[in-house]
């Protein structure tokens, strides 16, 4: 199971829920759970790159899960 | 200083650069270089308002004039609602189309109103000014505070805050987004401080100031074909941008990259390319546009002017305990400041349990900025670092060693989320530490007060989209082809590495930047990226390139290709196929075509964020107490690289870098009237360091290999602008006892807080 960690802000949208495991083998599955269990947290996460097991992916969609992995979201930037 | 454990024949090496010559003799072809038989000269009609409505523009006299092909307006440039999802971010297609040629309303002085190509440069400026635009001015909302107060004008109509807006946020509103990044108990955090200093500092809206202006050159083809010729930091972008922009198919364009003079993130966006092409169109004959450098400062991407509160919290023992920022920044025009980076950065290199960082993307009647060099990082850290050093003049302690005592270090939770993996923070202050700039005594001159600093810098690098391939000739040698423009040096890194996978001297290797139909996709140059992302496309390249050499090996020895290796450029034989010569790569190119053909070596990657990377820097600043005029007198950059693959140049990064920092530390900054005109659009008085102003620059290079390159490489480009506003401003408290919390640290600015200090 993954564990999903949402920042103090985020947690805004997840009634407090700080973190959140989830059987999921990609991504783009594991945020179809997250956002149906909090729809709230949709928009916020459309302006957000995710990381997975501490690195930062922008294309993220079909990125594979192990087990024991931890995602966070993070803002994206953009360099000069 | 080397954590690595690989050793290299090739990466290391400082060979000279293969685009070298042509650039100190002035042959290399910059945007401004390219004429097509027939071209026209376009010129551009630039609003003189900060802020009005467009009542009506009639081009009628212009487009009667002689010699006057074509005339475009924003009618030209379809209103669209369209994102481009490239590398880092969503580019709003509808803002960048709307800043080529504006629609409906001037957003700040200089945005391009109309344009107009005619037969000689004379003919199109006087066509421009028979161009009648009726404008209903509005009051200019020029900085955070007026964007913010509760009566001020709306920029854009609809405008909603996304992110996290406060549940009190009002529904107009010049705020386009608040993130906020939170942690720990941020009361409880204070409470047990020993220390707390909170203070509020200002930085200027600056330029990246390249010394090439924006110029390209657009041709309409017959059969609808687009080919552009321009200095860019993505021609994949550009194309990709204008195809959206104008409603044209992306597969009709074709984007060839010069030679550019200079970027730093401002050659990121579109500006004139859409317009060119829509003169090109309507002209049917090639149109050249070019910007002045008054146009360069007015209407092309500079970085935020910002307001940030800072507030940090220590025990008597140095450990920080509690931190919250708030960060304002101007996104200019447009929706898009690098506050959300800002926030990511400004407390990145400490280890703090408790903290609230919050930051403010806010519209104003400027231009609209651009990327510049670690956007977001530099103001952040000025404001952070400066509170650091003030900590630490507080507790009596060392200013390096109260960041070593807080500093991340592999397995912390980043202030943005994820664990840091190894990161090499700590071997940079260590290295300061015993650099003997920290221990040389200061020595005033006469009539002058001398004083250090010290601060840090973060930059988390890119990792993103890359192409490449590596091809052999027959006679030994190879080409690399890539699709990213080179700025500082990446051509000759890109060899080295072809060099080291396969054994072949980097003057036998031709490094090119492809144009837009010729390789794969590349995101742009920018995010320090190039050397890491596309350094790594290289590499599987040109292994990809060894691995077919050692199949041709098999083909010569008659054995299964499992029996050949590879070794420092040559096949060799393996268990059960001993006793074989070693075939070198020039041997092997020789029997290319008796052997199966050409061999061509492809790679694409899609890296992920590469790893992130710290400097401190050591700055010795000399201040005339009768003037206010300071200089820098010695200066230090040490900062982790991961691996340098061409050491001159990664020097030449951290010293550019930190130039750039000084500057907009010292002297930089976008000066406007009350009705938001500029008033300093060139460099006599747009005032950035040259050669003669500053000390050679002291370099280390720290590398703490990151273990998602085959070399360990970081990249190099954005991290040593970051700690010199801080480097700076923190020695000039040292030399004065003033405590500056705006830039730049100009000599009025400078003896005005002399005198009032008394």
């Amino acid at each position: 199971m993954a564990t999903v960690h949402f920042s103090r802000g985020l947690a805004r949208y997840t009634g407090g829920v700080e973190s959140l495991t989830v059987d999921a083998p990609r991504v783009q599955e594991l945020l179809v759970v997250v956002t149906e269990r909090f729809p709230g947290l949709t928009q916020p996460l459309e302006v957000m790159a995710i990381a997975v097991d501490g690195e930062v992916h922008q294309h993220h969609d079909y990125l594979k899960l192990r087990p024991d992995s931890e995602i966070h979201f993070v803002p994206q930037i953009a360099g000069g | 200083m080397s954590t690595a454990t690989k050793t290299f024949e090739h990466v290391g090496t400082r060979p000279i650069r293969h685009d070298g010559l042509d650039k100190v003799t002035g042959r290399a072809n910059y945007g401004a270089d390219y004429a097509l038989p027939g071209m026209l000269h376009g010129y551009v009609v630039r609003s003189p308002h900060a802020h009005a409505r467009i009542v009506s523009i009639d081009t009628s006299a212009a487009e009667a004039m002689a010699g006057v092909k074509a005339v475009v307006t924003g009618s030209d440039i379809p209103k669209t609602n369209a994102k481009l999802v490239m590398g880092e971010a969503a580019l709003d297609l509808g803002a960048m189309g709307d800043n080529a040629l504006a629609h409906d309303k001037a957003l700040y002085e200089g945005h391009a109103v109309a344009a107009v190509a005619a037969t000689s440069p004379e003919i199109a400026s006087a066509a421009a000014e028979a161009i009648r635009v009726v404008y209903e001015p509005l009051q200019p909302v020029m900085n955070v505070d007026q964007a913010l107060a509760p009566d001020a004008l709306i920029l854009h109509d609809g405008m909603v805050t996304k992110g996290r807006p406060k549940p009190d946020a009002p529904t107009r509103t010049n705020v386009a987004l608040r993130m906020e990044l939170t942690r720990g108990d941020l009361d409880k955090g204070f409470a047990g401080a020993d220390v707390v200093i909170e203070r509020t500092f200002t930085t200027p809206m600056v330029h990246q100031g390249y010394i090439e202006p924006h110029a390209c050159v657009a041709r309409w083809g017959e059969d609808g074909q687009v080919v552009v010729w321009t200095s860019t930091q993505g021609h994949f972008v550009v194309r990709d941008c204008c195809a959206g922009i104008l409603g044209i198919d992306a597969a009709r364009i074709k984007v060839i990259p010069s030679e550019i003079g200079g970027g730093f993130g401002g050659k990121i966006p579109v500006y004139l390319e859409p317009v060119a092409i829509a003169l090109a169109r309507k002209a049917h004959r090639p149109v050249k546009l070019v910007m002045s450098r008054e146009d360069v400062f007015r209407a092309s991407g500079p970085t935020s002017g910002t307001k940030i509160r800072v507030k940090l919290g220590a025990k008597k023992d140095g450990s920080f305990v509690a931190a919250s920022a708030s960060l304002y920044y101007e996104a200019g025009a447009y929706a898009g400041s690098p506050a959300g980076a800002g926030a990511m950065c400004a407390i990145a290199a400490y280890d703090i349990p408790n903290f609230l960082v919050e930051a403010y993307d806010i519209v104003v009647n400027r231009p609209k900025v651009a990327a510049y060099r670690a956007p977001g990082a530099p103001a952040a850290a000025f404001a952070v670092e400066s509170v650091v050093d003030e900590v630490a003049r507080r507790l009596g302690k060392d200013p390096i060693e109260l960041r070593l005592q807080n500093a991340v270090r592999e397995g912390d939770q980043a202030a943005y989320g994820p664990e840091f993996g190894p990161i090499g923070l700590r071997e940079v202050l260590e290295a300061a530490r015993c650099h003997p700039h920290w221990k040389a005594p200061l020595v005033p001159q006469p009539g002058r007060k001398v004083g250090r600093g010290v601060a840090c810098g973060f930059w988390f690098n890119a990792g993103l989209n890359s192409s490449a391939t590596v091809s052999l000739s027959a006679d030994g040698s190879a080409n690399v082809v890539t699709g990213n423009p080179d700025i500082g040096g990446t051509r000759v890194a890109q060899a080295l590495m072809v060099s080291e996978e396969l054994g072949i001297p980097v003057e036998r290797v031709r490094p090119i930047v492809a144009d837009t139909d010729s390789i794969g996709y590349n995101d742009v140059t920018g995010g320090s990226r190039v050397c890491y992302a596309t350094g790594m496309a290289v590499i599987e390249a040109a292994r990809d390139a060894q691995a077919q050499l050692r199949a041709r090996a098999a083909k010569i020895w008659d054995v299964p290709v499992e029996q050949v290796g590879w070794e420092r450029g040559r096949a060799i034989a393996l268990n059960g196929a001993s006793g074989r010569e070693p075939l070198t790569v020039s041997e092997l190119a020789a029997k290319l075509m008796h052997t199966g053909g050409p061999i061509i070596g492809s790679a694409t990657v899609n890296a992920p964020m590469a790893g992130p990377a710290f400097g401190a820097h050591i700055c010795d600043l000399e201040v005339d107490e009768d003037t206010g005029v300071s200089r820098v007198v010695r200066y230090t950059v040490v900062q982790d690289v991961g691996k340098a693959v061409h050491p001159s140049y990664v020097e030449g990064q951290m010293q550019g870098g930190a130039s750039q920092g000084i500057g907009w530390a010292l002297n930089e900054e976008y000066v406007y009237d009350a009705e938001g005109h500029l008033q300093n659009p060139g460099f006599l008085d747009y005032r950035m360091p040259v050669a003669s102003d500053l000390p050679m620059i002291d370099t280390v290079i720290i590398e703490v290999a990151n273990p998602l390159h085959p070399y360990g490489v970081r990249g190099v480009g954005e991290v040593p602008i970051v700690p010199p506003l801080a480097a700076v401003a923190n020695a000039m408290h040292d030399a004065t006892r003033v405590r500056f919390t705006a830039l730049p640290l100009s000599p009025p600015r400078v003896l005005a807080a002399l005198k009032q200090r008394g």
